[in-house]
């Protein structure tokens, strides 16, 4: 399972940076989104891959904490989750602006020279 | 009162963008609304900092959980002055706003954003968590997106594509960091990682950690070789949004680097002195040599924010207490008077109608008040004594002196050369010579002065009388850098008795 999670974020990474270094500005944002997949998903394993074991512990009595997984790491993904949908929302209206003001998707608003 | 204190930077301007974005249909009402809420938070911050004065350190744990559980914000003497002098700037913004805003900026949100910005910067500044820190990083990153293309113009919309793009890759890398932390140690309390931090093996990841926060920090901070984002955009954005950017953004990057690199990982150890020390050299250099081939006043600003981080970079990179001291000093200093160049930047298009210097002349005589203000803040900036900028310079360059980094002292003192020649060049094109086309100059309203010379004042008065900064800034770095100080107010001392300093 660990390779199969490094692997991912492996592949999420790579293709993130290979995106974010294209001069389309869809294709930027597509790569700036699978960065934050990447880290999400970083993040997550950070509290190490757990198979059956809940993060949420129930109520007053002594619990042993080797039967649960670490809720704290699922509580940072969340959070990173909600931002970062919310600044690449913002992001999109940028660039949709960018497209309408000089009919271009290019990242520098004119053609490079071919 | 006293036990939310701490708060008050926070709350005040998320209620005031609040109310302002509610009130989005009254221009008027917003504009009292965003001083009202600027003058308590500034009264709130000298609250704060009366309080850490005698050098306790205010801590306040959200909802109950005690550190290391629950977010947590601190205050000490650094970051209470850091909002102080934020809070300070933001009201000199609205001021000078009051004469520079066109009512097509109002429209576009211009004071519930200015609101949101003093949200995340004062947030950043006193937050005791480092994920709590980057959640403060998007509220800032959301709010400037927002100021930069108040006009939606095509240079703001191209400007904010390019601030987006690096900033965004930049927390995304700090929040890779900060994954990379807690898998290593199992906290992001910055207390707790202070204790747990020395008794953790070293290990790849660890290095790795650091060398993430250096690179995504340094992105927003504008270090060389990650500074092309900001000559790119500051100068798009209108000028009190430029101001404010150039005063604050790029601090709060170094304010965060300050923070880790002192309570987190040691800068004195292994390879991150010599990283440190050529990434502020480079720094200085190429900000003030971009500087010189700029002829529009914003752009030739906009590098001198990039060679002045260099100065306050060499603080860390030299790392002893007076260093750490002088970059301090160097911080507030600096956040003065470049925001005030920009508010002057502002003045000489609003007399002359340019912000390119070929196009502009003849304020001399046309208004030569505005000429002594700009010279205030210009001379300050190039490090002539008596201002304030003379002893800030003076304290880094003395402390790499001691610090066994001559060749950095030697730096320093060449870029200071460059900067004079730059103030010199905007100083003969805008205010000596002839305006090139006999055009008469505008006059510049007095609420576009008032702030002007508000700063100016304020650089005057650290500039003859420095002792009473030169000590905070003393003390200050002592409690920056003394990390059983940041643990003890936690743990109540218990905890620190393994630690070393």
């Amino acid at each position: 399972m660990e390779f199969v999670i490094a692997f991912a974020i492996g592949v999420l990474g790579a293709s993130g940076v290979w995106l974010i270094l294209r001069p389309r500005t869809y294709q930027v944002v597509m790569g700036l989104a699978l960065l934050s997949y990447g880290v999400n998903l970083f993040i997550f394993g950070m509290g190490r891959l757990r198979v059956n074991a809940p993060p949420v512990l129930p109520g007053e009595d002594a619990i042993d904490p080797a039967a649960f997984t670490d809720p704290l790491p699922q509580a940072l993904v969340l959070t990173a989750i909600v931002i970062s949908f919310a600044t690449t929302a913002l992001f999109l209206v940028v660039l949709i602006a960018s497209r309408g003001l000089t009919g271009t998707d290019h990242v520098d608003g004119r053609e490079g020279e071919r | 009162m006293f036990d939310t204190l701490l708060l008050w930077p926070v709350i005040l301007p998320l209620a005031g963008a609040a109310l302002a974005a509610a009130l989005h249909a009254f221009p008027a009402v917003q504009r009292q609304v965003a001083l009202t809420t600027m003058v308590l938070t500034f009264g709130a911050s000298l609250f704060l900092v009366d309080a850490v004065m005698e050098g306790a350190i205010l801590t306040k744990a959200f909802g109950g959980w005690m550190p290391p559980f629950g977010i947590v914000f601190v205050a000490d003497r650094f970051s209470a002055a850091m909002v102080v002098i934020s809070s300070l700037l933001a009201l000199c913004a609205l001021v000078f706003a009051m004469g520079d805003l066109r009512q097509r900026q109002v429209r576009s949100g211009f004071y519930p954003l200015f609101l949101g910005l003093m949200i995340g910067v004062n947030g950043a500044f006193l937050t005791g968590d480092i994920f709590n820190l980057y959640v403060w990083f998007e509220v800032m990153l959301i709010a400037t997106l927002g100021l930069i293309t108040l006009d939606r113009t095509r240079a703001q919309i191209d400007g904010a594509i390019k601030y987006a793009v690096l900033n965004l890759f930049s927390t995304i890398l700090f929040l890779m960091a900060v994954g990379l932390l807690y898998g290593a140690t199992g906290t992001l309390n910055m207390a707790d990682l202070a204790v747990v931090l020395p008794q953790t093996e070293p290990s790849a990841a660890l290095t790795l950690t650091a060398m993430m926060f250096l690179l995504a920090f340094g992105i927003k901070a504008g270090f060389f070789p990650m500074f092309f984002w900001l000559p790119a955009s500051y100068h798009t954005a209108s000028i009190i949004v430029s101001a404010v950017f150039a005063g604050l953004l790029t601090k709060v990057g170094v304010y965060a680097l300050f923070r880790v690199f002192t309570l987190l990982f040691e800068v004195d150890n292994g390879t991150l002195k010599p990283l440190i020390a050529v990434i502020a050299a480079g720094t200085m250099l190429f900000g003030v040599f971009g500087a010189a081939i700029q002829w529009d006043v914003r752009r030739i600003l906009s590098f001198h924010i990039i060679s002045q981080i260099g100065y306050i970079m060499l603080g860390l990179a030299v790392a002893t207490p007076l260093a750490l001291a002088g970059a301090v000093f160097y911080i507030i200093h600096h956040i003065v008077v470049k925001a005030n160049l920009f508010f002057v930047a502002g003045a000489i298009h609003r007399a002359t109608g340019s912000f390119d210097l070929r196009k502009s002349g003849g304020l001399m005589k046309a208004s030569p008040l505005l000429a002594v203000l700009f010279a205030i803040p210009a001379l300050s900036l190039a490090g002539i004594p008596p201002l304030s900028g003379f002893w800030a310079k003076f304290m880094v360059v003395d402390a790499s002196f001691q610090g066994e980094a001559a060749w950095l002292a030697a730096v320093a003192l060449f870029v200071g050369l460059l900067t004079i020649f730059s103030m010199s060049k905007i100083w003969i094109e805008a205010f000596w010579k002839e305006h090139p086309r006999a055009v008469r100059a505008r006059p510049v309203p007095a609420v576009m002065l008032v702030p002007i010379a508000a700063l100016g004042i304020i650089t005057l008065a650290i500039g003859f009388n420095p002792e009473p900064l030169v000590a905070f800034s003393n003390l200050a770095a002592e409690s920056m850098g003394d990390r059983t100080q940041l643990i003890g107010a936690f743990y109540g001392g218990e905890h620190t008795a393994g630690v070393t300093p």
